[in-house]
């Protein structure tokens, strides 16, 4: 699978489930791609934060995958 | 007069140990100062702020700091963690005070001109505060704004070539002991051990990349300075797979008395003569050693590396001449399941700069493979190994079982075979075997 087709059904797979959450562990990307390997999932994800279309979110322990935008944001944490 | 009353905290400066409260204060005091004349780039009394959102929580008994948050610079995915006052009406200084964890240099070591650089950056930035350094070993800059982030950032990387640390999911900042820099013990250059992983591996260290945290620490000997084997899930320690190399004439100046124990360390207490028997030979956690006719024994395969008769005469003992390392896995700190040790998983290993540690490398590579694949999520590579068993990974690895990866012989007497291992499999003849095995 091409990496374009790759990040097109991420996206498709998170817009299914962005009415229940929106942040997503690294894991959850694995099952949206069976077929490749998680390294190769990892990869993908990472770069399609640097195309700002996902953002990370980091409770300093764990880190959260989401579409950028969604839930809550710096603006919402009482910061301009 | 301080901004907010703080009696609780107070308090605490007053048992016997030097207070970060005290501490706290002063650098309030200093920033209200101001006397080098810093142009202050988030409010100058953020720290009395933040004595007040501690003294606060001491009050409610509960924190008044909100969880986590998506900033960070450009194309990293950790090195920074938000963290926001959920009172930013009474405490306005603290109102956006995320952590910056820097990389530590290498052993530690660093000049006092680098740390006055990371000072000059860190008043001007952010709130002056540190923390030398958090147990993975960063150095820690506590609060600052989002838009400063990447400021600290820009100036960290190109001014002082200094990079952000880890935190998430993702590899943390790798930490090692000074080793053969200054130390007779260190069996690898852990240093360039060290850095040879944190450069090959940046993308793991800067973006997530696992289920959860994953610490490397690399001790140069099975003394363990940096605690690897407790507190990384990989950790490799320095190890030899020859003798002890022992100085007999040595030995008897420390039975005579002429050279003290221990480097002399003890010398100030009363400890009485030095004596071989009790203090060495008696206590080998092994009994692999004796002492007849004024002669050291040593029966170097049931050495277990523990390294007290090396500590105790280091001018007559020192580690074996074939050096390398152990790679141990699974430690971790007792968050779900309490804490664990790390087990054995490559007993021997040379840390071979010619060929950049192929080798070393190979083994991390499956490693990381089978907890990616397998590991559920926030779920540590120790707790996966217990999920799972430890068999499992050294199939993974495509390491063999052998003697050294039992802590404790036949604690546990069954095996499970796999079909594949039995001969004829699970399908032979009952009645034919009957012939030969009558009830």
């Amino acid at each position: 699978m091409d990496a374009a087709e790759a990040k097109k059904i991420i996206v498709e797979e998170l817009e299914k489930k962005t009415k229940s959450k929106s942040k997503f562990y690294l894991k959850d990307f694995y099952k949206f791609l069976p077929d490749e390997k998680p390294r190769a999932v990892k990869n993908i994800v990472n770069d399609m934060v640097a195309e700002g279309i996902l953002e990370y979110w980091s409770s300093g322990s764990t880190t959260m995958i989401g579409l950028k935008g969604r839930g809550k944001q710096a603006a919402a944490e009482d910061e301009d | 007069m301080a901004k907010h009353e703080t009696p609780l905290l107070d308090q605490l400066e007053s048992g016997p140990w030097p207070s970060f409260v005290s501490d706290l204060k002063a650098e309030a005091e200093a920033r209200a100062k101001n006397e080098k004349g810093i142009d202050y780039q988030i409010p100058a009394d953020c720290v009395e702020d933040l004595l007040g959102v501690l003294e606060l929580s001491y009050k409610h008994g509960r924190t008044h700091w909100k969880h986590g948050g998506i900033v960070g610079v450009f194309g990293y995915g950790g090195g920074v963690i938000g963290r926001y006052c959920d009172s930013p009406d009474k405490f306005p200084g603290v109102e956006a005070f995320h952590t910056v964890r820097v990389a530590q240099p290498g052993g530690k070591y660093y000049k006092t001109e680098y740390l006055k650089q990371l000072m000059d950056i860190w008043e001007l930035r952010g709130s002056g505060i540190t923390n030398m350094h958090g147990s993975t070993g960063d150095i820690i800059f506590i609060g600052t704004t989002t838009k400063q982030l990447e400021e600290i950032f820009y100036e960290m990387t190109h001014n002082m070539n200094q990079d952000l640390g880890g935190s998430g999911s993702n590899l943390r900042t790798p930490a090692d002991c000074l080793g053969e820099s200054r130390c007779e013990y260190a069996c690898y250059d852990t240093q360039d051990l060290c850095y040879n992983l944190t450069m090959e591996y940046q993308d793991e260290l800067h973006r997530p990349a696992f289920p959860y945290k994953f610490k490397f620490k690399f001790d140069g000997c099975p003394n363990c300075c940096v605690a690897s084997i407790a507190r990384s899930d990989m950790s490799f320690i320095g190890t030899w797979k020859d003798k002890i190399q022992v100085d007999q004439a040595e030995v008897k100046l420390y039975v005579d008395g002429q050279t003290p124990p221990n480097g002399g360390a003890h010398k100030d207490g009363n400890w009485g003569p030095f004596d071989i028997e009790k203090e060495v030979v008696n206590i080998c956690p092994s009994g692999c050693m004796g002492y007849k006719g004024g002669k050291l024994l040593i029966d170097d395969k049931e050495c277990v590396r523990c390294m007290h008769c090396i500590n105790v005469m280091p001018k007559a003992l020192h580690i074996g001449k074939k050096r390398g390392l152990s790679i141990l896995v699974g430690a971790k700190a007792p968050i779900l399941d309490g804490a664990q040790m790390g087990s054995l998983l490559v007993p021997f290993i040379e840390a071979n700069k010619d060929n950049d540690y192929e080798e070393i490398k190979d083994v991390i590579e499956k490693v990381w493979d089978y907890w990616m694949e397998e590991g559920n999520n926030r779920e540590r590579l120790g707790e996966l190994i217990k999920r799972k068993g430890f068999q499992r990974l050294l199939e993974k690895c495509e390491i063999e079982a052998d003697p050294r990866h039992v802590q404790f012989p036949r604690e546990n007497p069954y095996i499970f075979w796999k079909e594949d291992e039995v001969a004829g499999g699970w399908n032979r003849d009952i009645n034919e075997y009957r012939k030969h095995h009558k009830r």
